[in-house]
Parts: structure tokens; sequence; C-alpha cells
């Protein structure tokens, strides 16, 4: 074989192998994006789980702050109800809000406050907001780098080749840190 | 990240490399005393790749022994399980199995092979004194430990050392009773085998501080920087764990029972067992981790 053709049979092999390093790292980054997806939408769930409980829980205390109580609810259903990533987010950001709420009515009622069963929902509750919190940013992160690796070239060759399509990002409000040492509105 | 994790393997199989080599030594040397150096150098190889062996696959299981954690529920410890399972998701690893250590000191460490089969535990003293965010930056920086794969590191390391150490002690203490009981009883002729037995725990006493600086060589120092950086990359607050390691500085004065040079490196801030005092001789031959005043500095930065 001459030696012209040799180089070509080489250089033909690295781009061959270029092309799958990135196919395989898109495959592994959309891997990472469905789990982050997933991931944040255990996370959700378990904060509808939580929800009815919590507005039980307060109702029994608070029995002056029923439109508080609706508004809660019925984020909660419209959240449930959501197919596309905005609607979906907006309607979080109205459970947040509502939760905040609620904690914020509580510090009101001491009897509210001391008991066993509205602690436990309140660590449960701040805890799947973090837990919220750290899925977004790891699906973000994912996103990001999905969407870095399917825009620049020379990999964009290849995603479109094999239809990679670029995700949307999931944006909600930041939860507080500590929700017993914050001001909260009314 | 990628260059740390191969970094660490490297220095794993390093280090396992180099414990082989020296029991070889040493037991070729003791076989070559009783008239047969290869049997004693096969015996000493075979008990390094077994103690190798077993701490790669145990080592976590001894370590956490060791401080005598014990594995805690979630209904025992919700907000620490809650911390641990939120920063996992963050840091796209498993969540960890989750151990108290009922010590007053506030102080943690994660131990393991790899992300699939780690553990992180904390003080009894860590839960009292730190609240929500100050936990959060904790478990950040131990989780960072597990991603790295520094855990595997650590867990090798602190096995060996542990081994050699308890070697050493048996024979400085055979020798020292067996001194006194030859002394006793007036009889000089069985000295040959309490020469041997000097001979071989002076060398490992030789050897420690060797074993020092190895430990200080394979942990290194910038590590624990950069997995306060990467801890706080996954709490996104480095205030969190600047405040914890404040807390924990404060708190110096307090002994861990159950902290020793085989373990030193793993913990959050180097333990002390001695009341009051900051660290004894030998703690200080151990120590692995940079000043906290420095490493609250560098999070304050951030």
């Amino acid at each position: 074989m001459p030696t012209w053709l040799w180089i070509v049979v080489v250089l033909v092999a690295l781009l061959l192998l270029g092309c799958i390093w990135i196919y395989n790292r898109l495959v592994k980054l959309r891997a990472r994006v469905n789990n982050g997806w997933s991931q944040i939408d255990v996370q959700l769930r378990r904060r509808y789980d939580l929800i009815p409980n919590l507005v039980t829980t307060v109702q029994g205390y608070a029995t002056h702050e029923r439109e508080l109580f609706e508004h809660v609810t019925e984020a909660r259903s419209r959240a449930i109800d959501a197919n596309a990533v905005p609607d979906q987010a907006q309607a979080e950001n109205q459970i947040t809000r509502g939760i905040r709420q609620l904690f914020a009515v509580a510090e009101n009622y001491p009897d509210l406050k001391a008991n066993q069963n509205f602690l436990a929902l309140q660590e449960e509750l701040t805890g799947t907001e973090s837990k919220i919190a750290f899925a977004r940013q790891f699906y973000n992160d994912q996103v990001m780098l999905l969407n870095t690796l399917i825009g620049s070239f020379p990999s964009n060759v290849v995603a479109k080749t094999f239809r990679f399509e670029p995700r949307e990002f999931f944006d909600i409000e930041e939860p507080v840190r500590a929700p017993s040492e914050v001001e909260f509105p009314r | 990240m990628y260059e740390q994790i191969a970094a660490n393997r490297r220095k794993t199989i390093l280090l396992i490399v180099a414990a082989i080599v020296l029991l070889g030594a040493v037991g070729y040397a003791l076989g070559y005393w009783y008239g047969s150096g290869p049997a004693g150098l096969v015996g000493a190889v075979a008990l390094a790749i077994v103690l190798s062996l077993g701490s790669f696959f145990a080592g976590d299981r001894l370590v956490l022994a060791s401080t005598r954690a014990k594995e805690v529920s979630p209904q025992d410890q919700p907000r620490l399980h809650n911390i641990v399972e939120g920063l996992s998701i963050a840091a796209g690893i498993p969540k960890p199995r989750v151990y108290v250590i009922p010590e007053q000191a506030p102080n943690a460490f994660a131990t393991g092979r790899n992300p699939e089969h780690a553990s992180i535990a904390v003080t009894e003293g860590l839960l009292s004194t730190m609240n929500r965010v100050e936990l959060e930056g904790v478990i950040g920086h131990e989780l960072a430990h597990v991603v790295d794969r520094d855990i595997l590191v650590g867990t090798v390391v602190a096995t060996l050392v542990g081994a050699v150490i308890l070697i050493s002690e048996f024979f400085m203490r055979s020798w020292w009773w067996g001194g006194v009981r030859g002394r006793r009883g007036g009889d000089r002729g069985g000295g040959g085998i309490e020469a041997i037995i000097f001979a071989v725990g002076l060398v490992l006493l030789i050897l420690a501080p060797i074993i020092g600086q190895i430990v200080r060589l394979a942990v290194s120092r910038q590590r624990e920087f950069l997995a306060d950086a990467q801890g706080a990359l996954l709490t996104r607050y480095p205030p969190g764990l600047a405040s914890a390691l404040r807390k924990i500085g404060a708190a110096s004065g307090i002994p861990m029972h159950s902290a020793n040079n085989a373990t030193a490196h793993l913990w959050l801030n180097q333990p002390s067992r001695i009341q009051g005092e900051g660290m004894g001789p030998f703690e200080k031959l151990f120590s692995t981790h940079p000043p906290i005043e420095e490493r609250i500095r560098r999070l304050e930065e951030m």
C-alpha cells in the first residue's frame, strides 16, 4: 500500500474514534439529564404527599386561614396536572410560597409550634425543599453540559446526525435556607 | 476531578505495592535469621496480600468499628439523613450509609472504596452543635471526598498503618515483658528469640516516622482544601462550612477517645486524644490537616 493511503486510513480511524467518543459522551449526558429529572420528580411527588398532611395539621389550630389553605391545595393540584416544564415550574413556585406562608402563620400559634407532628412535618418539608433545590442544581448542571456539547463544533455534527435535542432548564425559586431564621412577608 | 480520581487509584495501588515490598523485606530478614529466607518472604508477602485485600474490601467496616460508629435510620436522625440524601443528589452519587459516633468532640469522616460503597460518620457532638446550614457544609466536604475517591486511599492507609502500629506494639510489648521475665529468672540462655523480637520492634519503631511521612504524602493537605472547595460547590454556600469549622476549632479542647494515629487523616479536622492540649508529639508526626484558620480564610474568600 502506498504511504498516502496509510495516512488516509489512519486519519479516518482517528475521525471515527473521535465520533464514537463524542457519541458516548452525548449518551451519557442524556442519561444523566433524564436521571436528574426523575430525581426532581421523586422529590416533588414527596412534597405533594406532604402538603395535605401539613394543611390538616395547621388547620386544626389556625382556623381563620381558609384562603391560604385553598391556595396551597389548588397550586398542588395544578402542579400535579402540569405537563410542560415552564407550567410546572410556575405551579411549584406557588407551592413553595404557600408553604412558606403556612410556616409563617404557624409562628403565631405556640400550641401548633409545639406539636410533635408539626415539627416532624416541618423537618420533612424543609428536607424535601432542599432536596428539590439540589436535584434541580444537578439537573441544570447536566442540561448545561449537554446543551453546550450539542451546540459546539464538532460535536454538533454528531448530535445532529443522531438527533440529540437540547433540553430545557428547570427554573424555580431558591428555597429559604433556614426557615425559622427568616422573616416572612405576609 | 477525573484526574483526581485517577491519581487516587494510582496512589492506592502504589500503597499496596509498598506494603507488600516492606512486609516482604521484613519477612525475608526474619526467615533468613531462622535459616530460610524464601519461606519468610512467602509468608510475609501472603500476609501483606491478605492485609491489602482486607483493607480494600473491609477497611471501611474496620474503620467504623474502631470508632464505635453506629448506623442510624432516617427515623432516628431525619435531619442528618435529609441532608446526606439532598447533597448526594446534588453530587449525582448514590446516598452513602449514615453513622453516628458516640463522641462529644464535633467531627466527621467518610470511608469506603467507591461512591457505591461509601459511609459517612459524624459525632454526636457535631449533631448537637451545628445548625442545618453548617451540617450541610460538613456533609458537602465529606461527599467531595467520596466523589474524588479520597476515601479509598484514606481507608487503605488507615488499615495498613493500623496493622503496622498493632504489629509494632505487639513486638515492643512482648519484648518488654519477655525482658522483665528474663531478668527476674537470671537466665540469659533464651536470648535468641528475644533479640529477634527486639530487633523487629526496633526496626518498626524506626519505621514509624517514615510511615508517618508516607501517610502525609499519600493524603496531602491540598486535598482538604480541594474538598472544602468542592463541598462548597455542592452546597453553593461557603459560609456554612466556614462557620462549622470555626465551631470545630473552638471545641478543640474536647478530647476524642476513639481517635488514633491510623485514622487521624480521615477526619474532617485533626482529632486529639489529649484533653485541652492541641496535639501530642506522636500526633504531630501524623499531622495531615492544614490549620483550620487557613481553611476558614479560603472559604471566606470564595
